[in-house]
């Protein structure tokens, strides 16, 4: 099975949010970026998984600068055989899809897994415009994935249940929590890592329908107001009365 | 401008999620002088839809169940009968399947998980999750906005609207449904609920929950926990909130024995008001809070219990 994994840089979750340039470009100084964890965790391990129990190869694929290297080598330690970076701005997310379903529409993959969304961009829109690319289903925010003859078999969560749902590959996933767990990789996979191909494509530019104008935080938090624990009933006359949430 | 925002339903009701879409599609179309029309499906009476702010309703009643491919074909058809240039969904499960679909097909600009009401061309999202707010220009003749559930309110002051019927050449669904397994629960689902009680390790073990489910059940809400405790087992990884599990934005989040930690506040910080209970006053989730109480949640919490029967029982 030939299985494409997209993955995303985000800014570690500790990270301190600040902007430059009038509020315009997310402040990069001193952020350590890692592999998005939706991508990472659950994505990518559970491709590794298929992988290893059916045979196959993994593929993983980054839009994006040369910083971001240091994220696909992650990528590759953590098992994926090799990868692709297509040398483009992250412009949008069409545009990032439009470049990520040129490269794979004549590529043969089985199956196209993401992360359900990016930790930094929240946006839940990468799988389903390359889906639509490409002409191929999508099971978004799928929590378990199995493979049996060409068919993927998802389950997700719904308001109040789970649903289990059936699609022929190929086909696009957007992972959720759920479908793997984190692996660490070890020196032999950081080691390997250093030699796997890493194919750069150069495309052209294309024209992005949306654009970040700038950038605000919302407004500070008021400081905490502390209730006595001898007298916690206070809390509930304060939610009615002043927060009137009840 | 015509606006068309898609309304789903479950179980012969619409979302709360689809109510407020159809509401922010109406009050955008109203700021621009323009209609809105609401796109359903099914054996349905959506003339309910009128009161959320729809004009009117294109249902088409052949359609059984919302599949990604075929809604979005529906929607193809509507945004071209009615050359509506700008299309509204809820960023729910088959928004994120359909939105990202109608932006490739229709070359447009796609803002997904908007908080706000557009102003001009530009539409306010979430980003960070939740710690920061983008200004997201679209550069296209028509734009398309998720709408993030529990941001928008409701408004509930319409009246009931014509529904007519709306027939397109959907195809076939690709994806297969083979089993809905909904979990027997008298609880309020998480997604929806307004007001939750969430609890953590702090609580000891699974037999200490029983605390947790009165006080949620006295004031109305939903029970959820924090990542380890889904981790361990203690409770179903559906009530995991936080940046792995789901994010929600009740109006009430009462935290009980959870330290905050960074990827928890991902999850809850767009709650309009946040109670802490915590025994350990260092507890960073005090930062985050509206309120808090520095004591020991098996002393607290059945005050809270005792309090809350006397407030329910002066309603």
């Amino acid at each position: 099975m030939k299985i494409l994994v997209c993955v995303s840089k985000a800014p570690d979750t500790t990270s301190k949010i600040a902007f430059t340039n009038n509020n315009s470009s997310f402040d990069e100084a001193g952020v350590n970026f890692i592999v998005n964890p939706y991508d990472e965790w659950y994505a990518l391990v559970r491709a590794l998984e298929l992988k290893e129990a059916q045979g196959g190869n993994v593929t993983v694929l980054s839009v994006g600068g040369i910083d971001y290297e240091q994220i696909i080598r992650k990528a590759l330690a953590i098992g994926a055989d090799d990868a692709v970076r297509i040398d483009a701005p992250e412009s949008d997310a069409l545009s990032v899809s439009t470049h990520i379903a040129n490269y794979a529409k004549d590529k043969g993959f089985d199956l196209i897994l993401c992360g359900k969304e990016t930790i930094n961009y929240n946006g839940s829109v990468v799988p389903g415009m390359v889906a639509e690319l490409l002409d191929m289903p999508l099971v978004a925010l799928a929590a378990k994935l199995d493979v049996t003859n060409g068919v993927a078999t998802c389950e997700r969560e719904v308001t109040g249940g789970m649903e289990v749902l059936e699609v022929n590959l190929p086909a696009v996933i957007s992972a959720a929590k759920g479908m793997a767990e984190q692996r660490i990789p070890n020196m032999r996979g950081i080691m390997a890592a250093r030699t796997k191909a890493l194919e750069v494509v150069s495309v052209e530019n294309t024209t992005a329908t949306t654009s970040v104008n700038n950038y605000e935080l919302p407004p500070a938090k008021s400081a905490c107001k502390y209730v006595d624990p001898a007298n916690a009933a206070e809390l509930i006359t304060l939610l009615h009365q002043e927060a009137k949430v009840i | 401008m015509k606006t068309i925002v898609f309304a789903e339903h479950l179980n012969g009701k619409f979302t709360k999620s689809s109510l407020e879409a159809v509401s922010y599609a109406s009050a955008w179309s109203a700021s621009v002088g323009g209609t809105c029309i609401a796109i359903t499906y099914g054996s349905i009476d959506a003339s309910v839809l009128g009161t959320a702010g729809a004009n009117e309703v294109w249902k088409m009643d052949a359609l059984s169940a919302a599949d990604g491919e075929q809604i979005t074909k529906l929607m193809l058809a509507a945004q071209k009968e009615s050359g509506a240039t700008a299309i509204v969904l809820s960023q729910d499960l088959i928004g994120k399947s359909v939105a990202p679909r109608l932006s490739v097909r229709l070359n447009a600009g796609l803002v997904s998980g908007a908080s706000f009401l557009p102003t001009g061309n530009i539409v306010k999202k979430n980003v960070f999750s939740g710690k920061a707010i983008a200004h997201v220009t679209v550069n296209s003749e028509i734009s398309i906005v998720t709408v993030l559930p529990n941001s928008y309110g409701v408004n509930a002051a319409g009246a009931a609207c014509p529904v007519n019927a709306f027939n397109a050449e959907v195809g076939t669904a690709r994806v297969r449904v083979k089993e809905v397994r909904v979990e027997e629960s008298e609880s309020i689902p998480l997604p929806e609920a307004d007001k939750v009680v969430s609890a953590g390790r702090g609580m000891k073990g699974p037999e200490n929950w029983g605390m947790i489910e009165e006080l949620a059940k006295e004031l109305g809400a939903a029970t959820a926990c924090s990542r380890p405790v889904s981790d361990i087992g203690w409770r179903p990884h559906h009530e995991h909130v936080g940046q792995t599990g789901i994010a929600i934005r009740p109006n009430l989040y009462i935290a009980v024995g959870i330290s905050g930690a960074i990827q928890h506040l991902a999850g809850v910080n767009g709650s309009k008001v946040i109670v802490v209970i915590n025994k350990d006053p260092e507890a960073p989730f005090f930062k985050a809070a509206d309120y808090g109480i520095i004591g020991d949640a098996f002393e607290v919490v059945p005050q809270l219990i005792a309090a809350a029967k006397a407030f329910n029982a002066t309603k």
